[in-house]
C-alpha cells in the first residue's frame, strides 16, 4: 500500500482542510491570544520596556509568532483526538489505504492552519506599526524557521492527540509551550534577569529562535545563532517524531 | 467482481486468545462463517464481541490463535484482509463536519473507485438520504447517522462486512431500518458478521448464531438447532397482549421515514458538488 501514500494523504488532507474552512473559529481562537498579548505589550507595558529596538512591536513580534504556533498546535491535538474518539480513525485504519497517511494528513493540516494564523498575526502587527526592511531571502528564511518550528511542535502535539483520555488532556500540553517565550528574550532583553533565570532564558530554544528571526527582520547578521536555532528545531522535530511514531505504532497494532 | 478467494469459508477463527494485562477477554474462540448470509455473535456487554471484531478487522493483534478472513491471515496479510472487508464500528464512524455526500465521496476516493460522485449519489438514494446528502452529518438523527455509516461501509462492495452492535442506541424505527438494510445486504451475497446483545436482533436477522460467553463460544448453530437444545415446545393458550413496541410502531408508523418530516430544511443535495 506504500504506493498510495501520497494520494491517500492528499485526500485526507483535503478532508481536514475542509474542517478548517468550515470552523474558521479555530483560526480566530488561535490568533486572538497572541494578538491580545501583542496589544497589551505594545500599548501597556511596552512604553516602560527598554530594548535595543526603536519600535517595541518590531522587537516582540518574533516571540508573538512562536506563541501563535504554540497555541495553534492545541487544535492539532484536538483534531486528532476527535478522530480517535469518533471512530473515523478506526474506519480509516480498517480500510485498504496507506495507514500512515492518516497521521501525515493531520500533520500537514496543522502546518497549513498555523501558517494561516501566522499570516493573520503578521497583518495585525503591520497595522500596529510593525515594519521590516527585510528582503525576500530574509522573509523566506523566517518562513523556513517557522515551518520547522511548527513541524517540531506539531509532532509533539501528535502524542497527546493519540493518547489523551479527554479533550482537556489533549490540549493542556500546549500551556507550558505558550509560557516558554516569557522566559526568553522574546519580550525583554535577558540582561536584566537574575542569574539562574537568565541562564535558563539564554539557553532555552525560544531565545535563539527569537533572536534569529529578529535579526532577519532587521537585516542584522544572524551570526552563529541561526545554527543554534536550527539545531533546536531539527532536534525537537526528530525526537518528537520518533516518540509520536512509536506511540502511533502501538496504537494501531 | 468480488474478490472471493476460492470457496472456503469467509471467516475462520481458531484458538483465538486475547488478554488485556491480567484480564482474559478471549480464552480460545473457534468459529467459521460460511460465505453469504448473516452470522450473529451474541453476547452480553463485556463478553469480548468488540475485541473479536477488532482482531478480525486488523485493528488489534491477537495473543494466540489464527484468524483467516476471505482466505487471508489477519496477522501476515493484513492489507489483503482490509481489501476484503468493511467495518462498521459500535459508534457511527462518520465525519460530522462533512456532509453525508462528502463522507461517501471521501471513502469512494480512498477506495479508488471510478466516478465517486455517482457512487455517493446511488448510495444516498438507496438509503433514502438524497434530501439530506448536502447537509452536514452533525445535523442528522441517530438513525440517519447509522444509515450513512453503513452506506460508507458498502462502498467498493467488499465481500465481508462487520457490523459491531449496529442498533445499540437507536430508536425502534431506526432499528427496523437497519435490520432491513442488513437483510438486503445478505440478499446480495455479502457475508455479514454482526455482533449484538439483543436476542431479538439475532433471532430476526441471523442464519447462524454463536453465543460468546466468558471468552468462549458456548453455542454455535442455526436458530432451529438452538431451539432444539431446550425442552420441547408445549402448547399453551394465552391471551396475546400487544407489546409496547407494537403499540408504538402502530401509532407512529413503522415504515415512515421520520427524518424527512422532522427536518424541514430544503434539499441541498446538489449544492456541494
Amino acid at each position: 500500500m506504500r504506493g498510495h501514500f501520497l494520494g491517500d494523504t492528499g485526500l485526507l488532507l483535503g478532508r481536514s482542510l475542509r474542517h478548517i474552512s468550515r470552523s474558521a473559529d479555530t483560526i480566530i481562537t488561535t490568533t486572538i491570544m497572541p494578538i491580545a498579548m501583542m496589544l497589551l505589550f505594545v500599548y501597556v507595558f511596552g512604553g516602560a520596556i527598554r530594548t535595543s529596538s526603536e519600535s517595541y512591536v518590531n522587537y516582540m513580534l518574533p516571540g508573538i509568532l512562536l506563541i501563535t504556533v504554540a497555541s495553534g498546535i492545541a487544535y492539532t491535538a484536538f483534531r486528532l483526538f476527535t478522530d480517535m474518539k469518533s471512530g473515523i480513525f478506526e474506519r480509516f485504519q480498517s480500510m485498504p489505504i496507506s495507514r500512515s497517511s492518516v497521521l501525515w494528513a493531520h500533520v500537514l493540516t496543522s502546518l497549513v492552519a498555523n501558517l494561516i494564523s501566522l499570516v493573520v498575526v503578521v497583518l495585525v502587527a503591520l497595522l500596529m506599526g510593525f515594519r521590516s526592511s527585510a528582503g525576500m531571502a530574509a522573509w523566506l528564511a523566517v518562513g523556513g524557521i517557522l515551518i520547522l518550528f511548527t513541524l517540531a511542535l506539531t509532532w509533539i502535539a501528535v502524542i497527546p492527540g493519540l493518547t489523551a483520555k479527554s479533550v482537556d488532556g489533549a490540549s493542556a500540553f500546549s500551556y507550558p509551550l505558550i509560557f516558554l517565550p516569557f522566559l526568553s528574550s522574546a519580550f525583554v532583553p535577558t540582561g536584566t534577569m537574575p542569574g539562574p533565570v537568565r541562564a535558563f532564558a539564554e539557553n532555552q530554544p525560544v531565545t535563539s529562535i527569537v533572536n534569529t528571526i529578529r535579526a532577519l527582520f532587521t537585516e542584522q547578521p544572524v551570526g552563529t545563532g541561526i545554527w543554534t536555532a536550527l539545531a533546536w528545531c531539527v532536534g525537537i522535530l526528530i525526537v518528537a517524531y520518533f516518540f509520536a511514531m512509536n506511540t502511533y505504532r502501538r496504537k494501531i497494532s | 467482481m468480488r474478490g472471493d478467494r476460492a470457496k472456503g469459508p469467509a471467516i475462520q477463527v481458531e484458538g483465538l486468545k486475547k488478554s488485556y494485562k491480567t484480564l482474559q477477554v478471549l480464552r480460545g474462540v473457534d468459529f467459521d462463517v460460511a460465505r453469504g448470509g448473516i452470522f450473529a455473535l451474541l453476547g452480553s456487554n463485556g463478553a469480548g464481541k468488540t475485541t473479536a471484531v477488532r482482531i478480525l478487522s486488523t485493528l488489534l493483534k491477537a495473543d494466540a490463535g489464527t484468524v483467516r478472513v476471505n482466505g487471508f491471515d489477519v496477522a501476515t496479510q493484513a492489507a489483503q484482509v482490509r481489501g476484503s472487508i468493511s467495518l462498521t464500528g459500535q459508534f457511527a464512524a462518520v465525519d460530522e463536519i462533512l456532509t453525508g455526500r462528502e463522507n461517501l465521496v471521501l471513502v469512494a476516493r480512498l477506495r479508488r473507485l471510478k466516478d465517486p460522485g455517482r457512487v455517493a449519489d446511488d448510495l444516498l438514494a438507496r438509503f433514502s438520504l438524497t434530501d439530506a446528502g448536502g447537509r452536514r452529518v452533525s445535523t442528522y438523527s441517530g438513525g440517519m447517522r447509522r444509515r450513512i455509516d453503513i452506506a460508507m461501509s458498502l462502498i467498493g462492495d467488499p465481500p465481508i462486512i462487520f457490523l459491531d452492535e449496529p442498533t445499540t442506541g437507536l430508536d425502534p424505527q431506526a432499528r427496523i431500518e437497519v435490520w432491513q438494510t442488513v437483510k438486503e445486504l445478505a440478499g446480495r451475497g455479502t457475508t455479514v458478521l454482526l455482533t449484538t446483545q439483543y436476542l431479538d436482533e439475532a433471532e430476526q436477522l441471523a442464519d447462524r448464531i454463536a453465543i460468546l460467553h466468558e471468552g468462549r463460544i458456548i453455542v454455535n448453530g442455526t436458530l432451529e438447532e438452538l431451539r432444539k437444545m431446550l425442552p420441547p415446545a408445549k402448547v399453551e393458550y394465552i391471551e396475546k397482549q400487544p407489546t409496547l413496541e407494537e403499540i408504538f410502531l402502530a401509532l407512529v408508523g413503522p415504515t415512515a421515514k421520520h427524518e424527512k418530516t422532522a427536518n424541514s430544511e430544503p434539499a441541498q443535495s446538489g449544492a456541494e458538488r
